[in-house]
């Protein structure tokens, strides 16, 4: 049972990440056009103005 | 494709300025003047070639630093210098075969910052997290850990589980208060005693090494709750942004005459007493009295005539309304905020406070709901403790257990995931639903009152005895209306074109405001206009139809008689509301003769004419206290109090900004066909909340009982919170 004092932190601390790449997303507005972001990575030309 | 390679040259990509869209739209506003940022609506914009096409147009324009399409809300947003015009990127788009409209960027800013749905996201997100990671730890639970363990695995759910429920919780714990301030119970406060006394007691049992901690539900309850809220939420957010993009299409621009010339400023600019210019075929801009210049006015819109109105120097006109065939000069007496059209606005705004009156579906769930749900938790709490003697750490562990598990996880979700589904599929059909409780109100229509022109009618005149004329008559016709915007010319014109009547060679082409156009023709003057100006006899002033004269040489003049066209679908939709079993009305501000020739056309027997304003009020008032549920479709001035009283609204997209802002739905496209299959959407809608609150029902008469007699474990309590939450949404997307 040794084992769960490093398990429980380690799935916590991923489980972090997870949150804080969730957050990230929302603050730089990947959520604002859905539609258009699922297209353009289809499209064979060099998108040369990514979303910052 | 070089277009990117273009942009790629020109300065300021690297720093991909289309991206971050309205705020930065509006702290650019105040911090680098020199950006001109254009927002403009392209409908048509598709798929992915769309993108590359579009954006490589505008951006291959001199001046334009950067373009940027969002493909969801197909708009296009342009970052181009001050001297690049809406007016060129519009041509631009024109040139690779698509419709650009401009909008106005500032009303567009005030609902893109949409913060209170990315609040509500970020605490579903927060809830998300916490419930998967306590869920982890109760499965161990379950299955059989035993003491010490148990107790870690309690403290480490805790101390995950407290800050969720105290940072999550906060929309519920807040309207919660308020509900409670205005001494009412909302389905919230059932929801905030839940959430605390699950996560109170089981603190109380952990720091008792206790078998039952509910730490999981409490974060459950809260994730699924957000959702629904969260649903709710975007529904509304999307149909409001729809509406605003309408609004925001009337850019709010006049013409100022100042001493230096003419000018084009901003509506907000003007004061009274300036000059401005109207021309042609565009909208007056402000309140004001003619100064100069003769026209005719079309105040279809305002008062539902559709003949238009002929000026003189001196005429008062209103904003709003239209102005046909000369230009004019107008002196402003009010303008922006003070204009006829704004109050009328405002007096939406109130008579739609009145209508907060409706009491939603799931109001009346909670207020049937709640005291059962806390008359049930007492009871237990009571029961228990006369059963152990006074044991208040068991009765109020089942009395928690109790409030858990009736708590309306699935009510909170029953009605959004409802109307979202059910605004999904309306949308695709191209209605816009902007109530959260229009659906419910809409599925309980059983009259429906209709404005005449622009609603049934699309207030365009539409000739109907050209067989009855000579075909030279028409080619002259064709050709002399081309060189007006009055509508009835343009509808000749139309009509020639579409006979394939090419038009006669007519020189000298001129239009007289307010009489008509004349021209030369082999020799001889043509004209066509009003009858006492071609040198017609008039028709009577009591005339049930629209007519237009020409006169030619060597002939007597002839008349061609106009009908206002129907509006695609308003036959088969006034057919099938017939079939339905509803009653229809017609009520109009037009004169009689073309009201009752439409409403004969149409099949409807209810029909009156000059109805005032505050006469269709009236008359829905009238209706209402029969006790008939109203439903209105109009579009004008003069239907936006009928719009703002009737029990549910629906106005088109061509319908002026006040009377969208009235109504509860929008029609998106020109076709009316779409509200009768609206009404069985909204019917269908309403029996699918009440079976999702009978299937949630259910789950509280199956786990209830268990809960008082004091078997409910925290595994219960999440099988039949998760059970119940899935079914009513599964139950609520058969209606996509």
């Amino acid at each position: 049972m040794e084992v769960l004092a490093l398990l429980i932190p380690v799935s916590l601390v991923l489980g972090g990440v997870g949150l804080a790449a969730f957050f990230w997303t929302l603050r730089s507005r990947q959520y604002d056009d859905p539609e258009g972001d699922a297209r353009r990575i289809l499209r064979d030309e060099w998108d040369d103005r990514p979303q910052p | 494709m070089n277009a990117p390679i273009a942009l790629a040259e020109a300065p300021g990509i690297a720093a991909c300025p289309a991206c971050a869209v309205a705020p930065a739209a509006v702290r650019q506003g105040s911090r680098a003047p020199s950006r001109a940022r254009i927002v403009l609506a392209v409908p048509a914009a598709h798929c992915a070639a769309c993108i590359g096409a579009l954006e490589g147009a505008v951006a291959a324009l001199p001046g334009v630093r950067a373009a940027r399409l969002n493909l969801t809300l197909r708009r296009l947003y342009v970052d181009a210098a001050p001297e690049v015009g809406a007016e060129a990127i519009v041509a631009a788009l024109a040139r690779v075969g698509y419709e650009g409209f401009e909008l106005d960027a500032a009303t567009l800013a005030a609902v893109e910052t949409d913060a209170e749905g990315r609040d509500l996201l970020m605490r579903l997100g927060v809830a998300g997290f916490a419930m998967m990671n306590v869920m982890l730890l109760s499965v161990a639970v379950w299955s059989g850990a035993e003491a010490a363990t148990r107790d870690l695995f309690h403290w480490i759910s805790g101390a995950i589980a407290l800050p969720t429920v105290a940072f999550a919780g906060q929309p519920f714990f807040r309207s919660a208060l308020r509900s409670l301030r205005a001494r009412r119970l909302g389905m919230d406060v059932p929801i905030s005693l839940a959430l605390i006394l699950a996560s109170a007691i089981s603190v109380y049992e952990t720091l008792h090494s206790g078998r039952h901690a509910y730490f999981d539900a409490a974060v459950m309850l809260a994730f699924f709750l957000l959702a629904g809220r969260y649903l709710d939420h975007r529904t509304r957010a999307i149909a409001r942004s729809a509406a605003q993009e309408l609004a925001a299409l009337e850019v709010p621009r006049a013409i100022r005459i100042g001493p230096a010339g003419d000018a084009v400023v901003a509506i907000e600019a003007l004061v009274p007493g300036d000059l401005v210019r109207v021309l042609p075929g565009t909208r007056i801009p402000v309140d004001g009295t003619i100064e100069a210049g003769e026209s005719e006015i079309d105040r279809a819109l305002l008062t539902g005539e559709s003949m238009p109105q002929p000026t003189a120097p001196g005429l008062g006109v209103g904003a709003g309304e239209m102005n046909l065939t000369g230009a004019l000069v107008v002196r402003v007496t009010a303008a922006g905020a003070a204009t006829t059209l704004r109050r009328m606005a405002d007096l939406v705004a109130l008579a739609e406070s009145a209508r907060t009156r409706y009491t939603s579906l799931a109001d009346r769930a909670a207020r049937a709901y709640s005291p059962v749900v806390h008359l049930v938790a007492l009871a237990s709490l009571g029961g228990w403790l006369q059963a152990t003697g006074g044991d208040w750490r068991v009765a109020l562990n089942v009395a928690a257990a109790v409030l858990i598990i009736t708590c309306p996880c699935a009510l909170g979700l029953a009605v959004p995931a409802v109307v979202t589904a059910a605004s999904g599929r309306l949308y695709r059909a191209g209605l816009l639903i902007k109530s959260g409780t229009a659906l419910e109100r809409l599925a309980a229509v059983d009259t429906v009152v209709f404005d005449k022109t622009g609603t049934l009618t699309l207030g365009t005149p539409r000739p109907v005895n050209l067989d009855l004329l000579p075909p030279e008559a028409l080619a002259l016709a064709g050709a002399l209306g081309a060189g007006s915007a009055h509508p009835l010319a343009q509808a000749l014109a139309q009509a020639a074109r579409a006979r394939g009547v090419a038009p006669a060679e007519v020189a000298a082409l001129r239009e007289v405001p307010g009489q008509g156009v004349e021209g030369c023709w082999q020799g001889g003057r043509v004209r066509l206009g009003r009858a006492g100006w071609v040198g017609a006899e008039p028709a009577g002033a009591g005339a049930a139809t629209t007519a237009t004269w020409l006169a030619r040489p060597g002939a007597a003049p002839v008349a061609f008689v106009f009908e206002d066209s129907l509006r695609p679908g308003a036959e088969a939709l006034v057919r099938d509301l017939q079939a339905q079993g509803m009653r229809v009305l017609l009520l109009s501000g037009d004169a009689p003769g073309p009201v009752a020739a439409i409403a004969a056309r149409l099949g409807i027997a209810e029909h009156a004419a000059a109805v005032l304003p505050e006469e269709k009020v009236a008359r829905l008032q009238a209706l209402a206290a029969e006790g008939q549920r109203v439903l209105m479709l109009g579009d004008g001035l003069n239907d936006t109090g009928a719009l703002a009283q009737a029990h549910v609204s629906i106005s088109p997209a061509s319908g002026l900004d006040a009377a969208r802002a009235a109504s509860d739905m929008v029609l998106m496209g020109r076709d009316l066909a779409p509200v009768g299959p609206a009404i069985r959407t909204a019917r269908l809608s309403v029996r699918r909340i009440r079976e999702n609150f009978a299937l949630s029902a259910l789950y509280n008469i199956v786990a209830v009982p268990v809960a008082i007699v004091g078997l409910a474990s925290p595994l219960l309590a999440a099988l039949a919170m998760s059970l119940s939450s899935v079914t009513v949404t599964l139950n609520a997307l058969r209606l996509r």
